[in-house]
């Protein structure tokens, strides 16, 4: 027991190292460019355009922390929220990867699994996205041809369909409310796509309230 | 000096954070990687994990770099390929730097050639990723607290907890799925491409069962998302077909 919360501890003393360097470095670079090209915008620019997005993305960003640390663990949380694409990416991968290995969430091996699997992700997403800028010229084509598109616009439904299959099937009971709210809710409200992140708790509450009740009664 | 959204010295500031924060995922990997075999987890699991991250993530990958070619026409590369590849995320850092060219009367439809519109707009997209920067180490332990408290008490009811967290995620994601259905067929593709990729994963797991094949298993995800993609193509061409 001690030996683990040694391990955790060290994890969120180099986390916060870490984490804390990669927000100044982010700073760092808009206050660079300013400097270096004498380029110093109104504030009153920067406060609109910020108080155009902040609402949401301060929201989403909080929530995101809420609802992904506890999926993540530790190590996870700390590269998953520094290299971003959480949703679409990060989450997926640490869910899969733990099922696969047999291992829950918030346990060592859970821990374990769950930073590798981040981390190996964020790895190889920067490989990637690297040499695509490096081969831009040759790739663009085929990246950008018309024939390929549809595959790009579904990314996120084909990550879902099969991620679905995979979590929903070994809890339907705790799955089907949410889900059928979830659908409703973008059938009767198209237009809240555009805030999913905002949708993500209000989808656990239902999940958790939904387990809760289920729980109580032996019925899980 | 002349401002150029793909100067050298854009490239040279953007590699930096970018060599920075490559670094730390290197360094955690390790770090867990070291904790698996002091934990004594057989390697072979742990290798595992890592092909089948790998590979997942290529295609999703390949869709970011994707976003950082949609917004190099107005930002040039190094802006975007850093705000992809370190904490954003496409939909987010699109919408930010929109509202930030709007926001100074200017639009993404063009190259960007004013330093002090590319710097607003620069500035309006690292502020809106803070948060997460600033509450993962600041609430992060105290998240983690709250969850081991809910295990002490009840064990079984812990892990209930999370999996309602995860099908609380999953179920916006697929309803998220449903949103342009209101446009007609068209709208339809989304979830036709859903079931398609939920199918494929059945299959996989079918093909596990039957043969007995469990390497199937480690790459079933990577699989149905790939073939899901694939499949959006003809999907899209039929569902295309019958609207005429």
């Amino acid at each position: 027991m001690k030996q683990e919360l040694s391990y955790r501890d060290s994890v969120h003393r180099m986390g916060r190292v870490w984490i804390l360097s990669a927000l100044a470095m982010m700073i760092a670079v808009p206050v660079a460019i300013c400097i270096y090209y004498s380029a110093w915008p109104p504030a009153g620019g920067i406060l609109k355009g910020f108080l155009s997005v902040a609402p949401i993305f301060w929201t989403v960003g909080a929530i995101e922390v809420f609802t992904y640390v506890p999926m993540l663990g530790t190590g996870g949380s700390y590269v998953g929220f520094v290299t971003g694409n959480l949703a679409n990416l990060k989450v997926p991968c640490a869910l899969n990867s733990m099922d696969r290995a047999g291992v829950e969430p918030g346990t060592e091996e859970g821990e374990v699994i769950s930073t590798l699997a981040i981390s190996t992700s964020s790895i190889v997403t920067t490989l990637i996205i690297a040499l695509g800028v490096v081969l831009l010229s040759q790739i663009e084509p085929i990246l950008e041809s018309p024939v390929l598109q549809p595959a790009f616009e579904n990314i996120l439904p084909a990550l879902f369909g099969a991620l679905g299959v995979v979590f929903v099937s070994k809890d339907w009971k705790i799955a089907i409310v949410p889900l059928v709210v979830m659908v409703t809710l973008f059938l009767l409200v198209p237009s809240l796509a555009g805030a999913v992140g905002l949708l993500v708790p209000v989808g656990a509450l239902i999940a958790i309230g939904v387990a809760r009740i289920l729980y109580k009664k032996n019925l899980l | 000096m002349e401002f150029n959204s793909n100067s050298t010295f854009m490239y040279v500031v953007v590699s930096i954070v970018i060599a920075f924060v490559l670094l730390q995922s290197v360094v955690f990997f390790i770090k867990a990687w070291k904790r698996g075999k002091e934990l004594g987890m057989d390697t072979q699991a742990l290798k595992k994990t890592v092909g089948s991250s790998a590979v997942f993530t290529i295609a999703p990958a390949i869709a970011i770099l994707l976003g950082v070619i949609a917004l190099s026409n107005a930002l040039g590369f190094p802006l975007p390929w850093l705000r992809l590849s370190v904490i954003g995320s496409l939909t987010y850092e699109t919408t930010a730097a929109a509202a930030a060219a709007n926001a100074v009367g200017s639009s993404l439809s063009q190259r960007i050639t004013d330093p002090k519109i590319f710097a607003t707009i620069a500035w309006v997209m690292t502020l809106g990723i803070i948060p997460g920067l600033v509450l993962v180490p600041l609430f992060g332990k105290k998240i983690e607290k709250g969850i081991a408290n809910i295990k002490g008490k009840d064990s079984k009811w812990g892990q209930i907890f999370l999996s309602g967290l995860f099908l609380g995620m999953i179920s916006a994601f697929l309803g998220l799925v449903f949103a342009k259905v209101h446009t007609g067929l068209v709208g339809w593709i989304p979830v036709f491409v859903m079931f398609a990729s939920a199918l494929l994963m059945m299959v996989c797991g079918l093909i596990r069962k039957v043969f007995n094949a469990k390497w199937i298993e480690d790459y079933a995800l990577p699989i149905s998302l790939l073939g899901g993609m694939a499949l959006s193509i003809p999907i899209t061409n039929l569902v295309m077909s019958l609207v005429g």
